[in-house]
């Protein structure tokens, strides 16, 4: 067994493990939506119009730029929260 | 100063890269001041050249170095923000500082498909692998795929599919190297080129992965100076406000309200009749092949002999360099007036708005485009490799967002500069008389960006009658917003920068699978660490040199293999990887499967409909990763749970690459690097 592993809770392990997934399939989910759903519903998008961009514009060259940004910060500091309370952590050197 | 990458350099990392900025932009000011003062243009581009060039190897020479984890994954020391500027540059190449914002101008809306695939792959890479691959640690993305997959094949598949991906790639920066040099200093094609790779190599052989951080951080910070100037200029001429970001979208409407009255304009209409007669004949002379090549033919000939005797040398000249550029067979004839005949037929037509979705690509290849450019970022090797760098997993978290982040700032930009430059052209150019063109257009002229001709002989520029290249959009766009000539060299500073970081990363993961992943751990496993180094820096000057070679020639598939590249990254690399780590049970056999699959379903559609009328779904050739990435995934997946599980070992591997705890530290170095 990998060293890192010996001592560590099996079920702690696991809930982490399906944290991980739970997070990592909203994070695809809305990555989805920002992305591929945008570009399909463009046109109709399109009509709303704010500060002159149509929304199906903006979200391409903005919208959905800004919110991939938020979701790597996001799920990089919930896992590294999740490091700690499920005691996985790296230890301090 | 202590030497760069020492820890009193680590200590101090953002106050040092403050006072550089800020020398930077000084230096910046005063040659604005010396060209003021009757500094000439050309004065100007060697200073800038000169002086970026000789920063980068001053960087290179401070760091170097001959430890192990140094030169291959900097002492895992760059901090998550610093990490992420260094990707930034490495990521950001010659073709998303120059080109992109051109694409957009000439594709529209459409052309977004680039802004959010070479950004939303940032978002695959967060979770699905840079944390995985730092947690595992080692020093490439082969040593993964050998580890995880036991032996020697899947790491010679990835040794492969790394090269091939990052080679044509390199060649492509190279090449902008030597145009950027080319036009800036005026020096040939083959010395610019051979400049730019001087400043690479004293930075990268010395000093390895740790050189090529701490300059691309450097240049980071030259390209995106550089490249956000002009706009911010701009907005605040044409709007009042000087953040082009939100103001874009007034512009986006006028653009919108000129297409309809250029559209409605008869004069515009006259231009596009004379276009679809142009086609007309091109498409005769299509179907009246071999004849009407040859008739062409004599027809110029009679031409030149019916020539007064009065006639000047350069008329000969003309007239000869017209037969010369004839097309030599039939065929060849068929495939360049067939392109002709296309591009006539699209300047026929009124012009397709902007702002509309899909009126250049379809929905499905809008799609198809965007999922592939996004997979393929997360799937090269040069990027990944940079998450071995930081100092933890969490770092390399944060360290993602940060990449993205300071390649969102460009990334986010370059669709403003694409509406201010169609803006320009479109409410400020068209309709002028031609002999009142502004100053900018004949500069790029010279060099064969911009062209125009006034079919329709009324004197005045309507739409169809003039041509710019795309790479003049942000060349151009200093000279558009009315800023002295230091700025054009800024932008050419910003663009060699960015042609030469990408290089940088490009160079050291091709002389890394050949020294690391092929001769230490394939060929010489008990070489001494020396002996490593020393040939991974002789690798490094050869590939270095080879690159320039094939550079020279100028191929102009080159383009085009970057994108086939960028798929075969994405269907050969990303299955195996996020397989290696998500799924327990895939094995060696469901990997090679995966990579081989994924690898030769991307080629064949590549091949087929590039060249063979191959046609699914109508996908264009370069969304053929749109079939190989499926196919990898469902390979390894069947494959795998076809054949036996992996071994206890590798599945508790799995499971520790899964957790942070326990991840390689530099000091760790002796256990990892085999003595």
């Amino acid at each position: 067994m990998a060293k890192e592993l010996k001592g560590l809770d099996q079920q702690k392990l696991k809930d982490y493990w399906s944290y991980n997934i739970r997070l990592t399939t909203i994070t695809m989910v809305i990555w989805f939506v920002v992305t591929y759903v945008a570009i399909f519903f463009a046109p109709e998008l399109d009509k709303i119009v704010i500060f002159g961009f149509p929304m199906g514009y903006y979200m391409g060259a903005q919208g959905s730029l800004i919110v991939f940004v938020i979701l790597i910060f996001n799920y990089s500091n919930k896992m590294n929260k999740a490091d700690k309370d499920y005691g996985v952590e790296e230890e301090e050197e | 100063m202590a030497g760069v990458g020492s820890k009193g350099f680590l200590d101090n990392l953002a106050k040092i890269y403050a006072i550089y900025t800020g020398g930077f932009i000084l230096f910046v000011i005063g040659l604005a001041i010396g060209e003021q003062m009757g500094l000439s243009n050309k004065m100007i581009g060697y200073t800038f050249m000169g002086l970026t060039i000789a920063l980068y190897a001053f960087i290179g020479i401070s760091s170097r170095t001959s430890k192990v984890s140094e030169y291959y994954v900097a002492g895992r020391s760059v901090p998550p923000v610093f990490n992420g500027m260094a990707t930034g540059s490495d990521w950001m190449s010659a073709a998303s500082f120059i080109g992109m914002a051109g694409t957009i101008f000439g594709l529209g809306y459409d052309g977004l498909a680039y802004i959010m695939g070479w950004t939303g792959g940032y978002v695959l890479l967060a979770v699905f692998l840079g944390p995985y691959l730092r947690k595992f640690g080692q020093y490439t993305i082969p040593d993964f795929l050998g580890a995880r997959f036991g032996g020697h094949a899947a790491r010679t598949i990835g040794i492969i599919a790394a090269i091939t991906a990052s080679f044509t790639y390199l060649i492509a920066q190279v090449t902008g190297v030597g145009i950027i040099m080319g036009r800036f200093l005026g020096l040939d094609f083959a010395t610019g080129v051979f400049v730019g790779l001087m400043g690479i190599l004293v930075c990268s052989m010395l000093g390895g992965m740790k050189a090529v951080t701490w300059t691309q951080v450097a240049q980071y910070i030259i390209l995106i100076i550089a490249y956000l100037v002009p706009p911010v200029t701009m907005s605040q001429k044409v709007t009042g406000v000087p953040i082009p970001e939100i103001m874009y979208g007034q512009v986006l409407q006028k653009i919108d309200a000129k297409e309809k009255l250029i559209n409605a304009d008869p004069k515009e209409t006259e231009v596009r009749e004379l276009w679809k007669a142009e086609a007309a004949k091109i498409d005769a002379d299509i179907k009246g092949l071999p004849a009407s090549l040859g008739a062409k033919k004599a027809e110029l000939e009679a031409k030149l002999a019916a020539l007064p005797p009065e006639a000047t040398a350069a008329d000969k000249e003309k007239i000869s360099k017209s037969i010369a550029g004839l097309p030599k067979t039939p065929e060849e004839a068929k495939e360049k007036w067939t392109a002709a005949n296309k591009a006539a037929v699209g300047k026929s037509k009124p012009i397709k708005p902007y702002l509309q979705p899909f009126a250049r690509l379809d929905m499905k290849n809008m799609l198809a485009l965007t999922f592939c450019l996004m997979v393929g970022t997360a799937g090269l090797p040069h990027i990944l490799m940079r998450y071995y760098t930081t100092p933890s997993v969490q770092d390399a978290r944060k360290s993602v967002g940060w990449s993205l982040f300071f390649i969102f700032l460009l990334y986010f930009t370059a669709p403003s500069v694409a509406a201010f430059a169609r803006n320009e052209v479109l409410n400020n150019i068209i309709g002028l008389p031609i002999t009142q063109l502004p100053q900018w257009m004949a500069n790029w002229g010279k060099v064969g960006l911009v062209s125009f001709k006034d079919i329709n002989a009324d004197g005045l520029l309507q739409f169809y009658e003039l041509t710019i290249g795309p790479d003049a959009i942000v060349l151009a766009m200093p000279e558009i917003a009315g800023l002295p000539y230091t700025i054009s060299g800024l932008v050419a500073a910003g663009g060699l920068a960015a042609a030469l970081s990408t290089a940088d990363g490009l160079l050291l993961t091709i002389s890394n699978s050949l020294s690391h992943d092929l001769y230490y751990k394939m060929i010489n496993p008990k070489a001494s660490i020396n002996m490593r180094l020393a040939i991974s820096r002789t690798l490094l000057v050869i590939v270095a040199l080879i690159s320039a070679y094939v550079a020279t020639f100028k191929l102009t598939i080159i383009v085009e293999l970057v994108a086939w590249a960028f798929s075969i990254a994405a269907a050969s690399f990303f299955p195996a990887l996020v397989m290696g780590i998500w799924d327990k049970r895939a094995n060696k056999a469901g990997a090679l499967a995966g990579m081989y699959i994924g690898f030769f379903s991307c080629l064949i559609y590549m091949i087929g409909s590039r060249f063979y009328g191959l046609d699914i779904w109508g996908i264009k050739t370069i969304s053929s990763g749109l079939f190989g990435i499926p196919m990898g995934f469902i390979a390894i997946f069947v494959v795998s749970r076809m054949t036996a599980p992996p071994s206890q070992e590798l599945q508790d591997f799995v499971e520790s690459v899964r957790i942070p705890r326990g991840a390689a530290k530099e000091h760790e170095e002796g256990m990892t690097s085999g003595h």
